[in-house]
């Protein structure tokens, strides 16, 4: 892609002339655009299918937009610009933008489809059995060709051996002797009917399962290929009330569109819902309700906190550790910066889940090794402390690292001039290194603030939130809004989308304040020592 | 010119290429044909079933000349059935425990079964009630699993009638050395309702009512009753400021462990954990979980894994053929008991293999008062809330409080 554009941009600054560097560069050009061709066709047929149109336009137009630009030779700065500004786009706005506007909706177990979904579900379920009706063995046959002729369900009666024909018409008992039945009741052939094969009834399986063969009791139904039976749907969509009425009762749900559920006259409601706008609910729930709001501030304060001990913990020490092995004077220094470099290594899923054995009150290594008894997940104090350890633990050959890093970047010069003017070495470093070191490893601070302020697999492995208080079983005392909200939409108490969705929102929107002020902060430091 | 022929010529190749190397995938684009004469039944189970039931699903394929896809789904399968099946993508079968139903009859995710009478008597009674879900049944069972005592012989040559029978001989070998645990029974930082159950059921505990024809009846929550609450004061007599046999430091990962080490003389835990036992080479017996003294008896929950129907499946006629015309034979039962032992729920499975298995006739024993594990969906509500109180109290705190608490929490999801 360089190289094209590269080769482009001299025509397009330089008056317009002959184009240079011709075939090669259109060749890459038209690799790189054939899978964007690709991938927008690949996209497009399900689109079709399902009749977003909308959709299809928006793809159409990128697809169009992307050819264009990179297939004409103005643009330049457009064309480094796009393929970034696309991903930021659908990585990540869209996400964003999907996760706010679920916070507006009642998306959650039970509200999951539409509302014709919901009808479909509610009219399936309440189909049952005659009671005492025939259990009929089915043969599928069809008048026509096998693929595509009119169904019809042959349906045998195991008690009296008699062979009906049905259609969606109705039902017709065929004299006897016009079909031929096996020993297990399926009929292998009858005049006028080709018996599909097993293959050729599985391939219009849809079809069979939408025939219905109306009878005076009910109607006959498939159940698979080889059975079918008499049922009667209980409950059915009356458009006039729009309600959901009970034949056997005469009882109606009727259909609320606020709270996207059937709900009878006296407030019983049918389990299958969809999905509806709530507008602020969920935030005002967030908010208002007592048993969510109290508990919200105080994992918000905590996660702060661990947020803020787990990165200040990792940066001190990684940076001690960087400050003692930059030293020459140190010997042995490759042995030990590898030794510290090993819990990176590490992958910290496993580690984490190691670490919470270790913290184990009776069978762990902590208590084991120092002779203790310390009840570690089970106090709030020191759940919250050994989740801290473990952070540290995990974090801080990361800080060394990049300590390491921006320490070799500062002139030796600096701090000897220091030395020369007669510094001790603790004021060289306060007043020349570290401001120094700070201009380079603030940003990497506030990404990995933000970064812990949503570290999910810390809590979600070692504690999973515990210790709960006996009066609150929703918020844990090591809980982080991100483990809190996790539960809350696929925790073992049935998915909450919606309600998840707002509290992610509060989340984003503390992550950028915090990360916005600090950038602010930053760059204002920036200034004074540069 | 040229160039501009060349560029079609190259998009016209990549987009075919890609087109039809993305239709084998499995999103099949329209221009696919569809694989052998009759469609493709996908069904979906967790690892071990799903290595198990590819034999069985290649037979059905061929006997009805379509391809058959067995997708083993390795973790938190109701979620990722229920999502995959809202975006059309799910399975057209999906093998899970029977109580998912009420989830899942929820949001629309599986269609009734209609089985013959003859299919249902071969049916264990009580596998057959556990998938009746308001008077429908939703799968066909194939396999009952439920919690019994596994005791180390050589510790405890007597398997204990009480809980205090329990404790007092754990204790004994504790004083002597020989163990260092009175009971394996996983409780963890955030408790764990289904192992506790039978010890709650025993103390009087009971967490949903019964409406007149014994459907649980979700508007009668147990949780916070004076009943419950009397249960969880003798739970709490068994904690870590009691006796010492319920300890949060027994875990999931751990209890089974911890056993087979020697370190404790019985383990509350299901047919699963047999496999282990046996690899340890220890002397075990299996009995059913002890009851308080002068208590009610204790009841475990009765699990059943289940074969659905996915509602939203592409091809509806042959899983319904699967499951109801095709898993209703003993041979599939069989098989999926070969691949991980629990009690088969076809009669006709069951009585086959019992007499290779010793444990298993003592699994079912075990599980003779065994209540059903609610389908409901408010279950779900339950779980979370209920471990949390049981962790509590565990750990030595009130009761009361803790299971206001959970009630309170329970509710509040109920209704909302």
């Amino acid at each position: 892609m360089t190289a094209v554009l590269e080769r482009e941009t001299a025509p397009a600054v330089a008056p317009r002339g002959p184009r240079r560097g011709g075939a090669r560069g259109r060749l890459l050009t038209v690799l790189l655009l054939g899978p964007v061709a690709a991938i927008a066709l690949w996209a497009a047929f399900p689109l079709l299918e399902q009749g977003h149109w909308i959709a299809l336009g928006v793809l159409a137009a990128a697809t169009a937009g992307l050819f264009y630009l990179y297939l004409s030779p103005r643009h330049v700065p457009a064309k480094y610009l796009v393929p970034g500004t696309l991903f930021l786009l659908v990585f990540q706005l869209f996400p964003v933008l999907y996760t706010a506007s679920t916070a507006f909706t009642n998306f959650s177990d039970g509200h999951r489809g539409d509302k014709r979904d919901a009808v479909v579900a509610i009219q399936t379920a309440s189909v049952t059995r005659v009671p005492g009706s025939a259990e009929y063995v089915l043969t599928v046959a069809t008048t026509g060709d096998p693929a595509t002729g009119p169904l019809s369900f042959l349906v045998t009666d195991p008690a009296t051996g008699r062979v009906s024909a049905g259609t969606a018409g109705g039902l017709r008992t065929l004299p006897p002797g016009e079909a031929t039945v096996n020993a297990a009741g399926r009929v292998t052939a009858a005049a006028g009917y080709t018996v599909l094969t097993g293959g050729q009834a599985a391939a219009r399986g849809r079809e069979i399962t939408g025939l219905v063969v109306p009878t005076a009791g009910g109607a006959i139904r498939s159940q698979g290929l080889t059975r079918a039976y008499e049922g009667r749907a209980g409950r059915a969509y009356d458009e006039g009330c729009d309600c959901i009425r009970e034949a056997a009762t005469g009882r109606t749900w009727t259909a609320d569109d606020s709270r996207g559920a059937f709900i009878a006259a006296d407030g019983d409601r049918l389990a299958q819902g969809w999905r509806v706008g709530v507008g602020l609910a969920n935030f005002t729930r967030l908010i208002t309700d007592p048993a969510v709001s109290g508990p919200f501030a105080r994992t918000l304060i905590w996660n702060l906190i661990f947020a803020l001990a787990s990165t200040g913990g990792t940066f001190v020490l990684g940076l001690g550790c960087a400050l003692a092995l930059h030293s020459s004077r140190m010997r042995g220094r490759g042995l030990y910066r590898t030794l510290l470099v090993l819990p990176y290594a590490m992958p910290s899923f496993a580690m984490l889940l190691v670490w919470r054995d270790m913290f184990n009150t009776d069978f762990g290594l902590i208590n084991n090794l120092f002779g203790l008894d310390v009840d570690w997940f089970g106090g709030a104090a020191s759940a919250r402390i050994a989740v801290i350890l473990v952070q540290l633990w995990l974090g801080y050959p990361y800080m060394f690292l990049v300590a390491t890093g921006a320490l070799q970047a500062i002139p030796a010069e600096l701090s000897e001039a220091s030395k020369l003017d007669g510094a001790t070495p603790w004021q060289s470093l306060r007043r020349v290194t570290l401001p120094l070191l700070l201009v380079a490893l603030t940003p990497l601070l506030i990404s990995s603030f933000a970064f812990n302020f949503n570290n999910f697999n810390a809590i979600y492995l070692t504690t999973d939130g515990a210790p709960f208080a006996a009066d609150n079983p929703a918020n844990g005392a090591t809980d982080l809004l991100i483990t809190y909200t996790y539960r809350l939409a696929f925790g073992g108490s049935g998915a909450q989308y919606g309600f998840a969705a707002a509290v992610s929102v509060f989340i984003f929107v503390i992550v950028a304040v915090i990360s916005v002020v600090s950038f602010r902060r930053t760059r204002r430091q920036e200034e004074v020592y540069s | 010119m040229r160039t501009k022929a060349i560029t079609a010529i190259a998009l016209i190749a990549l987009a075919a290429g890609c087109s039809s190397s993305g239709g084998g995938g499995d999103k099949p684009g329209p221009g696919s044909s569809p694989p052998a004469a009759g469609g493709k039944l996908v069904i979906w189970g967790d690892d071990k079933r799903a290595a198990a039931l590819k034999p069985f699903a290649d037979r059905f394929g061929q006997e009805n000349g379509i391809t058959v896809e067995v997708q083993a789904i390795s973790k938190d399968q109701q979620t990722t059935f229920v999502t995959a099946s809202q975006q059309g993508s799910g399975p057209d079968v999906m093998v899970g425990a029977h109580d998912w139903i009420g989830n899942l009859v929820q949001n629309g995710a599986v269609d009734p079964v209609q089985l013959t009478a003859a299919q249902q008597e071969g049916i264990a009674p009580n596998a057959l009630k556990a998938v009746t879900f308001n008077g429908q049944v939703y799968g066909v069972p194939y396999a009952t699993e439920n919690l019994a005592l596994i005791r180390n012989t050589r510790l405890a040559p007597e398997a204990p009638a009480t809980v205090e029978d329990l404790v007092a001989t754990g204790k004994k070998l504790q004083s002597q050395k020989k163990a260092s645990e009175i009971l394996c029974l996983q409780v963890g930082q955030n408790g764990d309702a289904y192992h506790l159950y039978p010890f709650f059921t025993s103390a009087g505990g009971y967490l949903f009512g019964r409406t007149a024809n014994g459907d649980y009846d979700p508007k009668d929550l147990g949780v916070g009753k004076p009943a419950s609450i009397a249960a969880f004061e003798k739970i709490r007599k068994l904690g870590e400021k009691g006796d010492g046999a319920l300890k949060r430091s027994i875990t999931v990962e751990n209890s089974i462990a911890t056993f087979t080490a020697g370190k404790c003389a019985f383990l509350v835990s299901g047919p699963w954990a047999v496999t282990d036992v046996k690899k340890a080479k220890i002397a075990y017996d299996v009995s059913p979980v002890p009851g308080f003294a002068g208590g009610k008896p204790a009841q475990p929950f009765l699990g059943v894994q289940t074969f659905y129907v996915a509602a939203k499946g592409k091809n509806k006629a042959l899983a319904q053929e699967f499951v109801t015309n095709y898993v209703t034979t003993p041979e599939l039962a069989v098989a999926l008991y070969r691949a991980e032992p629990r009690p088969p729920a076809l009669t006709a499975a069951f009585d086959q293999v019992k007499g290779t298995d010793p444990d298993l006739a003592k699994f079912v024993d075990a599980g003779k008062n065994a209540v059903p594990l609610p389908a409901v969906p408010e279950m779900a509500t339950i779980w979370d809330p209920f471990g949390k109180a049981e962790s509590a109290v565990i750990g030595g705190a009130d009761p009361r409080t803790a299971l206001s608490a959970a009630a309170k929490t329970i509710s509040g999801q109920i209704t909302s």
